[in-house]
């Protein structure tokens, strides 16, 4: 009794190899599921969190949205953003002596410029890309790019001039090490 | 100087974890390391054994390779921009982490989810664990010598990164989850795509079988093999398929049901024979559980807000107190105890990692079993190091 059952076991431990191998061989010829980069890309990328970018302001499309509140650079936990508004000019002598008599008739002084973006560097070899500066943005003008391949031998390469990148934008130019997804 | 060839092996050999390990009076036994860099560790992973022949004697896993202070980080950062951490504790299911810091600071705060985020959660961390379980079943085949497995979990697995990109723009290290709700709603592609994959996944759960589930070389190498008892799992307070495994229907979705697990009908796997193939058998099962819940959450999910109004910003004060907030993982019961003192970082923040308490039985399980089993062991624990690290 015990021979029977045992041979009966090994039949059907033989058998499972085989549904195994049938299995396989329906696999062997059903069509490739990888794609091979890169002579093939994905197409699913819009939704992918690449390095973040500036987004351009509605009126002008080299111009970031931006108004140097420095919330983001505040709020990234890795201190990736580093972000400075241009020195604001210095008003001539004539002006502060018409700001002055202004004051002096008691009108109503006209306020200064907003500030203007200056520098907007972002380091993305530290970047965790978690979002934290697109949700703390006021105006929006934080966003991620879809940007998946990426690669250099440089460091610095990666050390992205947000600003610089924008202006390419909007010359229609890629910028950065990022390649063009056709 | 040293006189012989024994005493310069102690020297050589020996570190600060070898030193109760020491050879005794014979050379009868060997003492070796497995790891850090052994394949079967997934990541770093050391454990010293001492063997006679090709059994093993005693094992003494070591730790702490991939510890990256997860946990002193907590106490530096506030409480939003300790969110990318999670993501990072346990890669494979991160989003479990996620839910549990942000459960732990929700009640806290005292935050209010809406229901829709709510839903949200729930369907996007079961596919989270489908994919981590997928992932270990095929690293659990490839340790025990089986090399196709892995392509066809990882073909099902890309396709739910392709999903999970939709609303969470990352595929591994996931940071969707925020205190009060999630950063994006979920989109009709994500919803007709993840429609579709439900149907697709169950149609490969019986191939899976026939391809490995009854193979007979894989029953003869994990049946009967690496048996944990319950009384054994209880003194080391493991959790997940490892106590399942060994017949306790423990899941924290169903012992202490948080946000809305309580609404669904699942079932909890369980199997009675306590080795490494119930564990498999467990968790294979579970994947099927976690396709009905989805399946159902899809169902009742509600229209309305993702984000609660009001949701905490990065320089948010917790109020002072501490909360403790459990949720089940792919790996067992992850907690995350989180102490505020009302500044805007935690003073402290614990992470509880299951893996950590489900691998510190390994040593007792592992005495006098064959090396090539105790790979069958620690793969079917299902261990991520860097989660145990922390
Ligand atoms: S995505 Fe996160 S880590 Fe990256 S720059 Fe923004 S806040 Fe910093
Ligand atoms: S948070 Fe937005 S507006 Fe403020 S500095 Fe950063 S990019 Fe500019």
């Amino acid at each position: 009794m015990n021979g029977i059952s045992q041979m009966w076991k090994n039949i059907s431990g033989l058998w499972s190899l085989i549904v195994g191998l049938k299995i396989t061989g329906k696999y062997f010829v059903c069509p490739q599921v990888t794609v091979h980069y890169p002579r093939k890309t994905v197409d699913n990328l819009s939704t992918f969190r690449g390095p973040v970018e500036l987004v351009a302001s509605d009126n002008d499309p080299t111009k970031p949205k931006c108004i140097v509140c420095l919330q983001c650079a505040g709020a990234c936990p890795s201190g990736c953003l580093t972000v400075a508004a241009k020195p604001a000019p210095k008003p001539t002598a004539e002006e502060i002596k018409a700001k002055k008599e202004a004051e002096a008739k008691g009108e109503k002084v006209k306020k200064a410029a907003p500030k203007e973006l200056g520098t907007f560097r972002y380091d993305f070899t530290l970047c965790s890309l978690c979002g934290t500066c697109v949700d703390t943005c006021p105006v929006g003008s934080l966003q991620f790019s879809s940007d998946a391949y990426l690669a250099s031998r440089n460091k610095e390469d990666f050390v992205y001039d947000l600003l610089a990148r924008l202006a390419d934008q909007a010359k229609g130019i890629k910028s950065g090490s990022s390649q063009s997804k056709e | 100087m040293l006189h012989t060839e024994r005493e310069y092996s102690k020297l050589i050999a020996g570190d600060f974890y070898t030193h109760h390990m020491e050879p005794g009076p014979d050379d009868r036994t060997m003492i070796l390391n497995m790891g850090p860099q052994h394949p079967s560790t997934h990541g770093v992973l050391r454990i010293v054994i001492e063997i006679d022949g090709e059994y093993i004697l005693r094992a003494e896993p070591v730790l702490g390779y991939l510890h990256r202070m997860q946990e002193k980080m907590g106490e530096l950062k506030t409480y939003l921009q300790y969110m990318p951490n999670m993501g990072r504790v346990d890669y494979l299911h991160a989003l479990a982490w996620n839910w549990a810091y942000v459960g732990a600071v929700e009640r806290l705060g005292g935050i209010e989810v809406p229901e829709r985020a709510q839903y949200v959660r729930v369907i996007t961390t079961e596919l989270n664990r489908i994919s981590s379980h997928l992932l270990w079943w095929g690293a659990f085949l490839l340790d025990l010598g089986a090399f196709t497995p892995i392509l066809y979990a990882f073909d099902d697995r890309e396709k739910i990164l392709d999903l999970l990109q939709i609303p969470t723009g990352s595929r591994l290290t996931l940071c969707y989850f925020r205190p009060g709700g999630v950063v994006n709603d979920l989109t009709k592609d994500f919803i007709d795509g993840l429609r579709e994959f439900i149907p697709h996944m169950r149609s490969r759960l019986p191939m899976y079988k026939g391809l490995v589930t009854d193979n007979i070389i894989l029953r003869k190498r994990v049946e009967g093999v690496g048996i944990i008892t319950e009384e054994t799992c209880r003194r080391y307070g493991a959790t997940g398929p490892v106590v399942r495994g060994s017949g306790l229907a423990y899941d924290v979705r169903r012992a202490e049901p948080y946000s809305v697990y309580d609404k669904f009908d699942f079932e909890i796997p369980t199997d009675k024979e306590c080795d490494a193939m119930g564990r498999y058998n467990v968790r294979v099962a579970e994947i099927e559980q976690s396709l009905r819940i989805i399946e159902q959450a899809l169902d009742a999910m509600p229209d309305g807000p993702h984000m609660v109004k009001g949701a905490p910003k990065v320089k948010w004060k917790a109020p002072a107190g501490e909360s403790y907030f459990a949720v089940e993982g792919a790996r067992g019961k992850i907690g995350v105890h989180v102490v505020s003192d009302g500044s805007n970082t935690p003073y402290r923040v614990k992470l509880r990692a299951p893996g950590f308490c489900n691998m510190s039985l390994f040593a007792e399980v592992a005495r006098g079993v064959l090396i090539a089993d105790a790979v069958a062991i620690l793969g079917s624990l299902d261990l991520v190091i860097p989660e145990l690290d922390r």
